[in-house]
């Protein structure tokens, strides 16, 4: 299993019964394929579908209905469509529960910057900035460094997308929730030491008192 | 009144200086053949365009915006049209970028008679400058103000002659809201049917709000 599987089956298992779900593109995506036995959710996608499926069959895609990314897609019994404003009500709305996406920093104040790069071109924030806001739980599913820099910080360095929104954050290392105190380490995965996760770390980590070995 | 004329009449109501809304989510719903016919029967220049992502490198608005005719944008996700993150480097004011969700209350906004509205949505972030910012409770919000447009392109399913439109699927986006707030509508349709043969019940855009109405190429 690689990081990014690890990552998705450990994000799967926070998600409950009944859920409306927005993934972002990439990682979170593949949360999609290990939601748990017994637990249905409802996948939004911010242009306007609730009630989202997996990919279209080649031969059979639709130009008509694709996913966030532009992906052809299907949609499950009981979807509804709508238009970008009734979507943004949704998602503003706090009608998401869970919102599950990437980022390129997160820091212990619960900060998120995942839309521009100083410096780099700039793709536009499109719906990160709404769903981080709107969503009752925003999860960030990433792996925990880039090309071996930090990416879970004491201060995020680049531009936000919002203030004090991310409550969890899950990576290929562990699980790590944010708090008034700061992050606390509250599981490792298998063979990882405190140490490490550390390492890969720029913020401070708490470790919890009763630290539990991912289970995915 | 006769709405169902050519692409190239409806286009040439568009003046220099218009503001342009233009519908689609990357290419679903984006109207290409109102597009197609901007860029090749249509001189209108210093043209601001209003377009969640200003379509794709394949999509004929980058043609429009090789040609120099497009001065400024207001998007939310460009990573898909490389012309457009070339604009805003050369010239950060050409490229004004707004959350999906405030660029498409703005729109549904101008077309609903709403001056402006409060959203917590980019509070602390560099969206907030230049904005007046209001605590509502314990929480704070930035105002954002309406959008309207000169001219809007957007694109159906199905219309009738009316301008009801039906449209379908993941297609609706920006469209739908688009269409209620510009001054001149113009409508392509995959397929256009007479009065009477659309089901009211299906109807996403009610007709009076479609100025002009645009057999699509994409049928």
């Amino acid at each position: 299993m690689d990081a990014k599987e690890f990552i998705a089956r450990r994000v799967a298992r926070e998600l409950r019964d009944g859920d409306v779900v927005n993934l972002g593109i990439g990682l979170p995506t593949l949360v999609a394929n290990y939601v748990p036995d017994g637990v249905e959710i409802t996948l939004q996608a911010e242009h306007g579908i609730l009630g989202a499926g997996g990919a279209a069959k080649p031969g059979e895609e639709d130009p008509e209905i694709i996913n966030a990314g532009g992906f052809h897609i299907t949609v499950l019994p009981g979807a509804s469509f709508f238009d970008s404003s009734t979507s943004f009500g949704i998602i503003r709305g706090g009608h998401v529960d869970v919102t599950i996406l990437g980022a390129l920093q997160v820091d212990e104040k619960g900060n998120i910057a995942n839309w521009m790069v100083p410096g780099k071109r700039v793709p536009g924030m499109g719906g990160a900035m709404d769903l981080v806001v709107g969503a009752k739980e925003v999860i960030v599913a990433m792996e925990h460094t880039v090309k071996g820099s930090h990416k879970i910080m004491a201060e995020c360095s680049y531009p936000l997308t919002a203030v004090g929104v991310v409550k969890k954050i899950i990576t290929e290392l562990g699980v790590m929730e944010i708090t008034p105190e700061g992050i606390i380490l509250t599981e490792i995965a298998p063979g990882v030491t405190v140490e490490e996760v550390q390492a890969a770390t720029d913020a401070v980590l708490i470790i919890h008192e009763n630290l539990s070995v991912m289970d995915v | 009144m006769e709405k169902l004329t050519s692409a190239a009449e409806a286009v040439s109501k568009i003046k220099d200086g218009d503001v342009l809304l233009v519908g689609g989510f990357v290419m679903a719903g984006s109207p290409e053949t109102l597009i197609k016919a901007l860029l090749e029967t249509s001189t209108a220049k210093d043209l601001t365009v209003v377009s969640n992502d200003t379509g794709t490198v394949d999509s004929n608005m980058i043609k429009v915006m090789q040609q120099g005719r497009v001065v400024k944008i207001h998007g939310s996700y460009i990573g898909s049209n490389p012309m457009t993150g070339q604009m805003l480097i050369d010239d950060a004011d050409s490229v004004t970028l707004y959350p999906q969700g405030t660029l498409a209350e703005k729109i549904r906004c101008g077309g609903a008679g709403i001056a402006g509205f409060y959203t917590p949505v980019g509070v602390g972030t560099v969206i907030e400058n230049g904005k007046e910012k209001r605590k509502f409770g314990d929480r704070e919000y930035l105002l954002e103000t309406a959008l309207r447009g000169n001219v809007a392109f957007v694109k159906a399913t199905v219309a009738d002659k009316f301008g009801n439109c039906f449209m379908r699927g993941s297609t609706k986006n920006f469209g739908a809201i688009m269409a209620r707030a510009a001054d001149y509508v113009i409508a392509e349709a995959k397929k256009i049917v007479e009065v009477g043969e659309l089901d009211p019940e299906l109807v996403t855009i009610p007709g009076i709000f479609i100025d002009a109405l645009v057999q699509s190429e994409d049928i």
